[in-house]
């Protein structure tokens, strides 16, 4: 498979300049806040934006190269991009614009991606999901080196989404070029892209597959993007662990090492919520009203204090958990991280 | 009570602006039965000028057309240093008394004026030729085909254009195939616009080209010159300028529809049309 490679590419924003550099074989994922500059570098590498300087390249082609002045126009870059709104053409039929290329006879297209159905509609006919697999049959049928998705899930309501994940997700896999997508959303990387970078104004933070940045987040932003809770505290070591002394006193056990203002990551699904103080191997545990349920499906996030807790939708209904009700968040040492250590202003998190 | 007082108030305000509207066009057909528009078609004069008028303005619409339509997409799709000048000097014709614009063009084109030695020396002399109308009609009629075509490509996606070029599409077949058939209502009712204002055009006309029968004297130069003399004549050809323009606010509204059902399909000016 060819590789997408964007070296050190630089392009001035209005408040700050993305720089990366990128290596993307198989399916990567940008994710980040919106505002972090991910559309950008897919506009770069499409040739829409020029950047100052750098290098983009496919394969063994050049497309972009800023001290050899070389700079492809987009109409001579195989890319595949699939817009945020799809930027379908309204005023042909979706046969017409998965057609516009001029590479191939849509049919192969318009059954595979199940729209043969569709092919004498105008894209203002059609349901999200439905522009969505024109817009990819559309980027395919020019026989892209490389495809690239502007936060391919963003543009569906909550119900479609979950089928149309499910679809890009057999997709990717099947495709045998690389794919660079971006988006807001952690979860929705982690299930497309086999690598993901958080890029935040314009820089990369961290890049590994989904599992490192949960397991190892190299800051708290990454901790919280990827869904940790942060807790601001103080450490001290004490023996083989480190004692974290929170604001309101409570002191937590981490297995991490650190020593003065630090951040501590916990994620969710690593804390148990019970109604009575728990006796068990949890060195950890904050306790305090109810202040937030949120369903999310049969998962539910219980809010205690400063930390969220993932629980079942079952365990919420056996433990009779209601808003205001004391309730107990208890976590392992093993499932806590210092993902900061010294000035703990220096991270601005969200 | 004092709800319908206002109700009352509105209404009669609003009847007494469209009668006054409406007046003057009835009282052209009162006076001119059709008959008489019929008999007076035959008119040589009124024949002249109709064929001046027809050819000058087909003339200085296809000029309008071919020059005015790059221009706006230039100027809606690029900002650059003395772009809000260019857009001013676009608009200038507009606001500009249309005798000034005929000096203006004398003293530009004339014999004595700017252009004008180098003209002659091509052997080209311009003003009171047929030429001089059709200048004339593109210089006061272009602003309205130009802003319209500049609003209805800066109201055209610029991700359709970017989704065409990134499909592997030149410049010119984005232009073609993407950017124009959606910009295409506005500029129809542009040119709709364009050519109402052309075919009215008197003041500038009568300063750059006199108004010399079968070369120069347009309708409206007509219906002057023929305001005491053959006051028939007078009306029947302003009975074919009223037909024209209505036909022209159709096609307006027709164009404008039409560019709304193509970008979004409930946007209806006059409700559900045919065309849909």
């Amino acid at each position: 498979m060819a590789r997408l490679v964007l070296e050190e590419i630089v392009v001035p924003l209005r408040s700050f300049s993305v720089r990366l550099s990128l290596d993307v074989s198989s399916t990567m994922a940008l994710v980040g806040p919106s505002g972090a500059g991910k559309t950008t570098v897919l506009r770069a590498v499409a040739g829409l934006v020029q950047p100052r300087s750098g290098r983009i390249s496919s394969g063994s082609t050049v497309w972009f190269d800023g001290a050899a002045g070389i700079s492809l126009p987009p109409d001579r870059r195989m890319v595949g991009l699939v817009f945020q709104d799809y930027a379908l053409f309204p005023h042909l039929t979706v046969r017409e614009n998965v057609e516009y290329s001029r590479r191939h006879k849509a049919d192969e297209y318009l059954d595979r991606f199940g729209i043969r159905h569709l092919e004498r509609a105008r894209p203002g006919d059609l349901s999200g999901g439905e522009r969505q697999r024109v817009a990819l049959a559309r980027a395919l049928a020019r026989d892209p080196e490389v495809l690239l998705l502007d936060e391919p899930l963003s543009a569906l309501d909550a119900h479609t989404k979950a089928d149309v994940r499910t679809e890009l997700q057999q997709l990717l896999s099947g495709l045998e070029i690389p794919v660079l997508l971006v988006t807001h959303d952690f979860e929705d990387a982690a299930a497309l892209a086999g690598r993901v970078g958080v890029i935040v104004d314009g820089e990369l933070r961290q890049t590994g597959t989904p599992g490192e940045l949960v397991g190892r987040p190299s800051d708290p932003f990454v901790a919280s993007f990827t869904g940790a809770n942060l807790l601001h505290g103080h450490a001290e070591p004490d023996g083989d662990a480190t004692r974290v002394r929170l604001a309101d006193g409570t002191v937590i056990t981490t297995v991490g090492t650190g020593r003065g203002d630090v951040v501590l990551a916990v994620y969710p699904w690593d804390i148990t919520v019970s109604t009575s103080a728990p006796n068990d191997s949890a060195m950890n545990s904050i306790t305090g009203p109810i202040d937030n349920i949120a369903e999310l499906g049969s998962r539910v996030r219980v809010t205690i204090g400063p930390i969220s807790a993932e629980i079942t939708a079952e365990s919420l209904h056996r433990l009779g958990l209601r808003l205001g009700n004391t309730a107990f968040a208890s976590f392992k040492a093993t499932g806590t991280r210092i993902v900061a250590n010294g000035n703990p202003n220096e991270e601005e998190t969200r | 009570m004092r709800r319908a007082v206002v109700t009352c108030l509105y209404v009669g305000l609003a009847a007494v602006t469209l009668a006054f509207l409406a007046l003057p066009i009835a009282a052209i057909f009162v006076h001119t039965p059709p008959g008489n528009l019929l008999d007076q078609l035959s008119n040589p004069v009124v024949k002249d000028a109709f064929v001046v008028s027809l050819k000058t303005s087909l003339i200085a619409q296809a000029l309008i057309l071919l020059f005015g339509t790059p221009t706006a997409y230039l100027l809606a799709t690029n900002r650059f240093a003395g772009h809000s000048l260019a857009v001013t000097l676009v608009e200038l014709p507009l606001v500009l008394p249309p005798a000034v614009a005929g000096v203006g063009l004398l003293v530009a084109f004339g014999r004595v004026g700017l252009l004008g030695s180098s003209l002659d020396a091509f052997g080209i002399t311009l003003p009171f030729t047929q030429s001089a109308v059709t200048i004339a009609v593109a210089y006061v009629a272009s602003p309205l085909y130009i802003r319209q075509a500049i609003a209805a490509f800066e109201a055209t996606d610029p991700n359709l254009a970017a989704a065409s070029r990134t499909l592997g599409a030149s410049p010119a077949r984005t232009f073609f195939r993407v950017v124009l058939p959606l910009a295409r209502g506005g500029l129809i009712a542009g040119l709709a616009l364009s050519f109402a204002r052309g075919l009215g055009e008197f003041g500038a006309t009568i300063m750059f080209a006199g108004s010399l029968q079968r070369v120069t004297q347009t309708l409206p130069l007509a219906i002057y010159a023929e305001f005491d003399q053959n006051f028939n004549a007078t009306l029947a050809m302003s009975g074919v300028l009223v037909l024209i323009s209505i036909v022209l606010l159709l096609g307006l509204r027709i164009g404008l529809t039409w560019q709304g059902s193509s970008s979004k399909r409930s946007l209806f000016l006059f409700g559900p049309s045919a065309s849909d």
